[in-house]
């Protein structure tokens, strides 16, 4: 028997009451080597940074592993590694910051390589469901030329999909509406 | 703690446990971003269309925060954080979480946060003249069981007004975030109480377009497992998408 699933609704304004934890933008312990900063700005459809929202990233360690329950590729082997951050602001400045390693390729099981990536949830008042997106790495040219999701987005969007080298990391910001809208996903 | 305790991998096994893929829900069924009854959402929902995600290991996987995560005693407990006990009507809130095929997902994580009794918020944006109550703070987690199963105790919370039009009134809800077991089925939700005179007038609840859609995010009220002489009680189970068909192959 399929049951349907439960539906989303909104995060709503008051998520700081429960949401936020104090680690949750950590990915990675502090002290990892390599760890580097990925931070942006989240703009509404009026061009004004969102004040109030919840941003999550999953993604693969720098092997291709993951830090979850069934150990796909073998389970993450770096120490400290939740491959998990959250970050939430009730009354912000629409920017975010969270602090991971650069996730290493995957092979898919047809073979082909998807390049390096970080899966996003955003979730805010006015959002009735999450927006997923994901966040790519600029300086990764020939991958992101061979990644097969990358190859689904027109090309003139593919650039919104980037996060760009800044020092001690990397840069992106989500655009929610108008020029260089975000590339949102359907899962 | 036992070893058993900490160690989720001998509950799991990778090959029958995860999925190849999980289902992609029809329209209908979750609510539409662009929703002009609820104001909010003009500004803050994308208007290109979504682009289909083919659903690869990133997707497929998710954080195994049930028991990295320190879950304490007495968080599931919102009646008892504090020195004394909330004003308000206590209640207990169970149920399962289970994915779409009906089987419980062991060990993940729930969260939840509410107004309280009077429908306030412990939240500085909250300027709701309803008095503040010292006892409660609002917010829950644990972790489901080995059947799937979730419990909490807490006080039923208030319906509060809103912005979003003319004499505009929330029913009563408690907030649910569920991480499921990938990042596939994340899932954050309201729960709301039966017979509630509000639910024709709020956009958020009639967001989902589905009158099916909408009752299940009503709770059940049980007499059975309400408990004598201390709380009533309500059931919420939850269903996070399961698998599906295959897509790696015809997507790649
Ligand atoms: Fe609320």
């Amino acid at each position: 028997m399929i049951f349907p699933p439960t539906a989303s609704q909104t995060v709503g304004p008051y998520f700081a009451v429960g949401l936020p934890w104090p680690d949750g933008p950590f990915a990675v312990a502090r002290d990892t080597p390599g760890a580097v900063k990925i931070r942006g700005v989240i703009y509404d459809g009026a061009g004004t940074p969102i004040p109030d929202f919840l941003l999550e990233t999953w993604q693969a360690d720098p092997a291709g592993r993951f830090a979850d329950l069934w150990g796909h590729a073998g389970p993450s082997e770096l120490a400290g590694f939740r491959g998990f951050a959250r970050v939430g602001h009730e009354d912000g400045d629409g920017s975010f910051e969270i602090l991971t390693v650069k996730p290493g390729p995957l092979v898919l099981p047809g073979g082909s390589i998807e390049a390096p990536h970080i899966d996003v949830s955003l979730f805010a008042r006015g959002m009735l469901n999450r927006c997923v997106t994901r966040f790519y790495f600029a300086d990764e040219v020939d991958a992101n030329d061979a990644d097969p999701v990358l190859a689904t987005v027109p090309a003139e969007r593919r650039e919104t999909l980037l996060s760009r080298p800044i020092e001690g990391g990397y840069e992106i910001d989500l655009r929610l509406q108008g020029p260089g809208e975000t590339v949102f996903f359907a899962l | 703690m036992t070893a058993a305790e900490t160690e989720p991998r001998q509950i799991y096994d990778a090959v029958t446990d995860t999925p190849s893929s999980y289902v992609r829900e029809p329209d209908g069924v979750q609510p539409p971003l662009d929703y002009p009854p609820y104001k909010s959402t003009q500004l803050r929902h994308p208007k290109q269309p979504l682009i289909y995600l083919p659903q690869t290991m990133t997707e497929l996987t998710g954080p195994a925060l049930g028991s990295a995560r320190a879950v304490g005693p007495l968080d599931h407990d919102l009646t008892r954080q504090h020195d004394g006990e909330p004003i308000g009507e206590r209640i207990t809130v169970f149920g399962h979480v289970y994915d779409t095929e009906g089987k419980p997902l062991r060990r993940t994580l729930v969260e939840i946060w509410q107004a309280n009794a009077c429908g306030r918020y412990r939240h500085r944006w909250d300027r709701y003249p309803a008095p503040l109550d010292p006892n409660f703070t609002g917010a829950g987690r644990c972790v489901t069981d080995e059947e799937g199963r979730y419990r909490f105790v807490t006080v039923k919370p208030g319906p509060y007004p809103w912005g979003n039009h003319y004499n505009a009134w929330r029913p009563a809800h408690i907030h649910f975030s569920l991480l499921g077991r990938a990042f596939a089925q994340r899932l954050v939700t309201q729960m709301y109480f039966p017979g509630d005179p509000l639910f024709r007038y709020d956009p958020i609840f009639n967001s989902v377009g589905e009158v099916a859609g909408r009752k299940r995010l009503i709770s059940r009220f049980s007499i059975r497992d309400s408990e004598p002489d201390w709380a009533l009680a309500y059931e919420f189970d939850i269903y996070l998408r399961g698998p599906g068909a295959t897509q790696f192959e015809e997507a790649f």
